[in-house]
């Protein structure tokens, strides 16, 4: 079972826990990205996330599925955010219970790895003297 | 024909929409309609791979565009 969502308010990382949550599994791996307050010892003020919506939760759908049918999990939660971050907010809620803990941890950080790759969302580091595309430039 | 184009991130701030309607011959492909948008927006030849997608998926530079599709310019993604 699977749970996709794009938040424009904050992740509610206990509502991905409760949802995994299932008697035949014995562990549950929870990944939570959060903003930080520097890049390259530049301090950050906040983040804001753009996402082209239909197609980012398609292809969140798609890694879960991936992630379920690779490292035979039950049930994964794969919470975004979108819009303007603070410093610490959670940016991204990843969940995932599977009968034992080596497939929630791998299939955990398959799905953070994938969605960093293929996931049609955009960060914008807001500085003091300005803003910057992530990873816009080569 | 007449297609779509939905831009973000940095793509947005170069195109200056998020979006708007591209004129394209018949069975125009993605390399042609990309083409076209490097030439009427250099700034996009500035940036790290820009992929595209028709219709919400990755699409390869062979891929034939029909009327009315709606295609997306993808700049590096960063999300997580």
């Amino acid at each position: 079972m699977i749970d996709i969502q794009l938040n424009e308010t904050a992740l509610q990382t206990q509502a991905c826990i409760e949802f995994v949550q299932s008697d035949d599994a014995g562990g549950i791996d929870v990944f939570i990205g959060t903003v930080r307050n520097a890049t390259k010892g530049k301090p950050v003020l906040r983040l804001e996330f753009e996402a082209y919506e239909t197609m980012a939760i398609a292809e969140m759908r798609k890694i879960a599925e991936q992630a379920i049918d690779k490292f035979g999990v039950k049930r994964i939660a794969l919470h975004h955010r979108t819009g303007l971050l603070e410093i610490g907010e959670a940016a991204v809620v990843i969940a995932v219970s599977a009968p034992h803990r080596a497939a929630a941890f791998d299939a955990c950080r398959y799905c953070i790895d994938t969605l960093k790759e293929t996931v049609p969302i955009w960060k914008k580091e807001v500085f003091e003297d300005g803003e910057v595309w992530v990873a816009a430039h080569p | 024909m007449k297609i779509s184009l939905l831009s973000f991130g940095i793509a947005k701030e170069i195109t200056g929409t998020r979006f708007m309607d591209v004129e394209l011959p018949d069975s125009a492909t993605i390399a042609a309609l990309r083409a076209k948008l490097v030439e009427q927006f250099p700034g996009l030849a500035q940036l790290a791979a820009v992929k595209l997608a028709i219709n919400g998926e990755y699409a390869s530079e062979t891929a034939v565009l029909n009327d009315s599709d709606e295609v997306a310019l993808i700049p590096p993604v960063s999300g997580g």
